[in-house]
């Protein structure tokens, strides 16, 4: 019974964050172009389909992923593990960064396979997909997205770990987008734009805060208030580079072919 | 039987995008962390869940969310009217960004950051306020860029220098705004655009750029996310120098 009234809660909740849509579109509809929707059956019945996907999907995730991987994010970084002593009294101070290898390797196979599950990713992969008349794979796509997502939440651990300024990286990292905008082919930069913002939702963002507080909170002289921010930062900022790279490499093999 | 193959292939599908987190998932329990899974049960129909979530996602997304996107782009296009397609751009992401939950989390921790920062008094009234005042500002800023983002595309201007110019606003604030708002700053462009609101705003900005002469579906069509992640970065941090 209790996993069936959680798949109801998270429905009615998935159903009052649509509902502000909803408004929008059918005021807009009603009251300015006031004209009929086209398909209107076929159209509700794709929302219905939407809104008791998303249901089944959060309360999947809540039951099956997050808990554990929340749960392996403090286990990950918990200074007893990292010693390999299971003594957390253990002087934090003579950690260095390379002590923290499987922290970064876990953010980044956490990254790139979460992105590879994320729903408006693959939304926007089948979009492109259509648009671009098959030139751009859905998987390519993907791919080179979840490239991007597991670098930079790894940097980003690695950064929380070394306690380095996050502007100094962000900013960085905006000069190599504006470098490779230049270099990249014309088509794709709009998309690889895009890209930034689409691959932190859902699946990604609960667990990468659940890592970045983690090492926030283990390190010493870190503030999880403010050093546990950034990551989801990195996470939107190197999808932008791996795509504009993805788009310049299938440009160099088609013109090699 | 042909709607079954369908849905069971649309699991395959689904299955096939999981793969990943589960091999990861269950690399770093058993050959890491070297523990068992817990709660096996609980797990297994979790993931079944997920699967089965994200088919019927995928075809709602065909069937309604998609179609609905373009048609209005096409109707309000054709209307030529250009007060109201604004009108919509802005409510769309308004509307779509001021109830996700994302965000309120975002903004409830950062009241608490702000809070702690000796900012603002740390009382439950100040908090609220404060996390009320910057849901609110996010949500004009996305609003705010899916204007810029819907009249770059009548335009037909490039965008690569709308973003440049984005981004010069983001470092100018960054050296100016209070230290401990960058990271949240940073980190609420990201969070802003829901699983809802990206297949819409997609379908809007493509069907815009398909039904304006002139423009390319391809360069033009895409790039309203980009915006939409954007000025949120900018407007958070001109809330965290106006307040306090």
């Amino acid at each position: 019974m209790t996993i069936l009234s959680g798949l109801l809660q998270t429905f009615l909740q998935t159903i009052l964050d649509v509902l502000p849509i909803a408004a929008i579109i059918f005021g807009f509809q009603f009251l300015v172009l006031r004209r009929s929707i086209p398909h209107l059956k076929q159209v509700l019945l794709g929302f219905f389909y939407v809104l008791i996907g998303l249901a089944f999907f959060l309360d999947g995730l809540e039951m099956a992923l997050f808990p554990i991987g929340k749960l392996m994010a403090s286990q990950l970084t918990d200074p007893a593990f990292i010693t390999g002593s299971g003594d957390s009294l253990v002087t934090q101070q003579e950690l260095d960064w390379w002590d923290y290898r499987w922290v970064y390797l876990f953010a980044f196979c956490i990254g790139f396979s979460t992105t590879i599950a994320e729903p408006s990713l693959l939304a926007v992969a089948i979009k492109a997909n259509q648009v671009s008349a098959n030139a751009i794979s859905v998987w390519g796509l993907r791919i080179a997205v979840a490239f991007g997502v597991a670098i930079g939440i790894s940097l980003g651990s690695y950064r929380i770990v070394t306690g380095t300024p996050l502007h100094w990286y962000i900013i960085a990292g905006y000069i190599l987008v504006v470098i490779q905008t230049f270099f990249a082919p014309k088509t794709i930069i709009a998309l690889a734009y895009d890209s930034g913002g689409v691959t932190t939702s859902t699946v990604t963002v609960p667990l990468v805060a659940a890592l970045g507080l983690g090492l926030a909170s283990t390190i010493p002289g870190r503030d999880p208030l403010i050093d546990g921010f950034g990551l989801i930062a990195f996470a939107s900022l190197f999808p932008m580079l791996t795509v504009m790279a993805y788009a310049q490499i299938s440009e160099w093999r088609a013109r090699r072919a | 039987m042909r709607p079954y193959q369908e849905f069971l292939d649309s699991l395959l599908d689904s299955f096939r995008d999981l793969l990943p987190i589960i091999l990861v998932i269950g690399f770093f329990q058993i050959g890491v962390l070297r523990q068992p899974i817990p709660d096996f049960l609980d797990i297994l129909l979790g993931t079944a869940f997920v699967l089965i979530g994200l088919s019927l996602f995928v075809r709602g997304l065909n069937l309604g969310l998609f179609p609905i996107g373009q048609n209005m782009a096409h109707a309000l296009a054709r209307k030529g009217s250009v007060f109201w397609l604004l009108m919509f751009a802005f409510l769309l992401g308004f509307g779509t960004t001021v109830a996700e939950p994302a965000l309120i989390a975002v903004a409830q921790e950062a009241a608490v950051v702000a809070a702690g920062g000796n900012i603002i008094e740390n009382t439950p009234e100040a908090r609220g306020n404060y996390a009320y005042g910057l849901r609110m500002s996010v949500a004009l800023s996305v609003g705010f860029a899916i204007v810029v983002g819907v009249l770059r595309i009548i335009k037909g201007w490039p965008i690569q220098y709308l973003i440049i110019g984005g981004y010069i606003g983001i470092i100018i604030m960054t050296a100016l705004a209070p230290k401990e708002i960058v990271g949240i700053a940073y980190d609420s462009g990201g969070v802003t655009t829901s699983t809802i609101t990206v297949p819409l705003v997609t379908a809007l900005g493509v069907g815009l750029a398909s039904s304006i002469k002139g423009r390319n579906p391809m360069t033009d069509g895409f790039g309203l996310i980009a915006f939409a992640s954007l000025t949120p970065m900018i407007f958070v941090m001109a809330y965290g120098m106006l307040v306090g």
